[in-house]
């Protein structure tokens, strides 16, 4: 197999305020590999974009926050980077595109201006240059009429044409590895399902690697191969898409799924959705154990309580699991509880 | 059943000016001639993208805003029209539930003042211990603690807002709520919550709810029929489970199609739509949907297409029979989907 794009291992991260330090990230674990799509799925609060953000070193510097661990890309630690270095990795290594397009364009300028701007500031190119790659950018990411479009404002767009215009200055240094917060949250489902498509496109011929995070587990059944899902700072349950799709062991993966309407069950009055009980704890006050453990319908008292569950290999492929009880013959044909 | 509420070519329009106090340059028809008919008890499912107009002819319905023209029948009472006074003792019988509960509460005010500030305006009868006790046991209804009611409203997660924001709509008594994506900006587990108490006091009060929406999976859970908003108007309506497995209108199969969903496998024939959205200040002529449609031939242009009858309460607004398209849903497997829930 090839060597990962990144590696992220024991990444933990502190925050600092008012003389209280809290823990969002306890120590995670994880490879992307070329041309493979990984999903990061978790409720607000549950630490995704935090991780994401410390990839790319856009958190405030220590001593508000403390980040401890590895982030690796070619055998290069980026945690231990200067921030000067870093601005060099940013782009031509690593992207980022978000949520809200707006939060990375800037009104006032172009959309061509802006995607020349990512280029210029990385590569000795001559205008005539710049510009046509600004137009392939532009084609490439589907949008019509691209000689003219580039000289449109950010304001003059759809939400769906300025996301394109956001992933096009992410490929602009044609990166090893996209992370991709949410990107498609804020479109319209038809929008949603074209940029969907167009990553893949992108995907398969850049061989690019790409984070996903999002909340949505019917984005991630779209685009993703392998799924994490991160609970109170944690990695709870990993694996291929069909391990966590079709065979969670995590009850908090369960009741998650359970939770979502099935769109086969469409006016079929199925009854109640399952739901799960109680809140996500606050990162001051993690549960002892499992942090799970007080919200699980499957917690045993000395078992779930105790000392917090390993990510173990369920079974043997690489499906992994933080569950004390999830190799128990019987976990699992218990009725999944629906309140 | 009765109809409850009842649309006859309602549009609202709205003027774009030019400059401060420019002539009207060009007009929005965010609503463009809808007619629909809401029966007494029934969950009705709005469903569009953005820029469809269903906000507004929610809002519309509500009388927050009169309309441009048409009807709005309650009961058979024309509400259009009314003067602010007229309108007061219909404005107990409708409630409204937001999408942002974060901003539809003031933060200065108590739980107790946000919810006993309609029984102010609609009961002044009622003595402040009584008004209290109905604040409480609202709070309870919607599965909040009595003791809860003298909190602030930083002091609960979205989730239990939006609980709050559906016990302020239900102080009155209404007997119709419209929720404008009541679940859209709430975590997956917390969503399935606030559908739950959507569904249990539906049952338990006997509401009637438009239940306005971007999500079809959401849609399909909670609603007993649904209607297709594109460009201002309706393109189709149905009964839940037709729309999802025989949709008539290719908007329809469009939106369908694109619904991710969460299983492997998942990844479906996905019907693209042509171009671009037109521009709302300049819709299409004949059928709206025709420039993005994979269907349109020529007639589109023509006229706008009415809703025809294409089954049980089923009505598309497409001129195309010959058309099979693609369902969001095979044919109902009902004993397999039972299965899983129990």
């Amino acid at each position: 197999m090839t060597d990962p794009v990144l590696s992220v291992r024991d990444l933990r991260i502190r925050f600092r305020s008012g003389g209280r330090e809290t823990q969002v990230v306890h120590g995670v674990d994880f490879d992307i590999r070329g041309g493979e799509t990984l999903a990061l799925v978790g409720e607000s609060g549950s630490g995704k974009s935090v991780t994401s953000f410390a990839l790319m070193r856009l958190l405030p510097e220590a001593p508000r926050c403390t980040i401890e661990g590895s982030v690796s890309m070619g055998g290069v630690n980026l945690l231990e980077l200067s921030e000067r270095r870093m601005a060099q990795v940013r782009g031509p290594r690593i992207a980022m595109i978000f949520q809200e397009p707006l939060t990375s364009l800037n009104p006032v300028h172009r959309v061509g201006d802006q995607i020349a701007e990512a280029i210029r500031f990385h590569r000795k190119m001559s205008k005539a240059d710049i510009r046509a790659r600004v137009i392939e950018l532009l084609t490439l990411v589907g949008i019509p009429d691209p000689a003219r479009r580039m000289h449109a404002y950010p304001g003059e767009m759809s939400g769906g044409m300025r996301q394109r215009v956001v992933i096009a200055m992410a490929l602009a240094l044609e990166p090893d590895l996209l992370i991709a917060d949410e990107p498609t949250t804020a479109l319209d489902v038809t929008v949603q399902a074209q940029i969907l498509e167009l990553l893949r496109q992108i995907q398969r011929a850049t061989n690019m690697a790409m984070l996903f995070i999002t909340h949505d587990f019917g984005v991630v059944a779209e685009i993703a191969e392998r799924v994490m899902v991160m609970y109170a700072g944690r990695i709870v349950e990993q694996g291929s898409l069909a391990d966590v799709l079709s065979n969670p062991r995590m009850p908090y993966t369960r009741g998650l799924l359970a939770s979502v309407p099935r769109f086969e069950d469409a006016g079929l009055k199925t009854g109640p959705l399952g739901t799960i009980e109680g809140f996500v704890p606050s990162p001051d006050n993690l549960p002892a154990g499992c942090s799970f453990h007080p919200r699980c319908p499957h917690a045993r008292p000395g078992i779930c309580d105790g000392a917090l569950p390993e990510l173990a290999a369920h079974g043997a492929g690489a499906h992994l699991v933080r569950c004390a009880r999830s190799d128990e013959p019987a976990f699992g044909a218990e009725p999944a509880e629906v309140s | 059943m009765s109809t409850l509420i009842e649309t006859i070519d309602l549009k609202q329009h709205y003027p774009i000016r030019q400059g401060l106090l420019g002539r009207p340059s060009a007009t929005v028809r965010a609503v463009d001639g809808i007619n629909l008919r809401i029966q007494r008890g029934e969950v009705l499912g709005l469903v569009g993208e953005s820029g469809s107009g269903k906000s507004t002819f929610g809002r519309t319905l509500m009388m927050m805003e009169q309309p441009t023209s048409g009807s709005v029948l309650y009961n058979g009472v024309e509400l259009a029209g009314r003067s602010h006074t007229a309108l007061h003792p219909y404005r107990r019988r409708m409630q409204m539930v937001f999408q942002d509960p974060f901003s539809s509460l003031n933060p200065r005010m108590t739980v107790e003042d946000s919810l006993t500030m309609p029984l102010r305006f609609h009961q002044p009868a009622l003595s402040a211990r009584q008004r209290r006790d109905e604040a409480a046991e609202t709070l309870e209804r919607v599965g909040l603690p009595r003791s809860m009611i003298s909190r602030y409203p930083h002091e609960f997660s979205g989730g239990q807002r939006q609980r709050i924001g559906i016990a302020r709509a239900l102080m009155v008594k209404p007997e119709f709520i419209v929720a404008d994506e009541p679940v859209s900006a709430l975590d997956v587990s917390v969503q399935a919550q606030v559908l739950n108490l959507f569904s249990s006091i539906r049952e338990t009060l006997g509401l009637t709810i438009l239940f306005v929406t971007h999500d079809l999976a959401v849609v399909g859970h909670i609603a007993d029929r649904v209607a297709v908003m594109y460009l201002g108007q309706v393109m189709e309506i149905a009964p839940t489970r037709a729309l999802f497995t025989s949709p008539r209108h290719p908007y329809t199969e469009t939106l369908l199609s694109a619904a991710p969903q969460p299983a492997v496998g998942a990844r479906r024939q996905r019907i693209a739509m042509k171009g671009e959205p037109p521009s709302p200040l300049a819709p299409p002529s004949g059928c709206v949907f025709r420039t993005r449609c994979a269907h349109a031939q020529a007639e589109c242009a023509v006229a706008r297409p009415v809703l025809r009858p294409r089954g049980p309460g089923h009505l598309s607004a497409c001129i195309r029979d010959d058309l099979s398209l693609v369902p969001g849903v095979a044919e109902a497997r009902p004993d397999q989907a039972r299965k899983r829930m129990s």
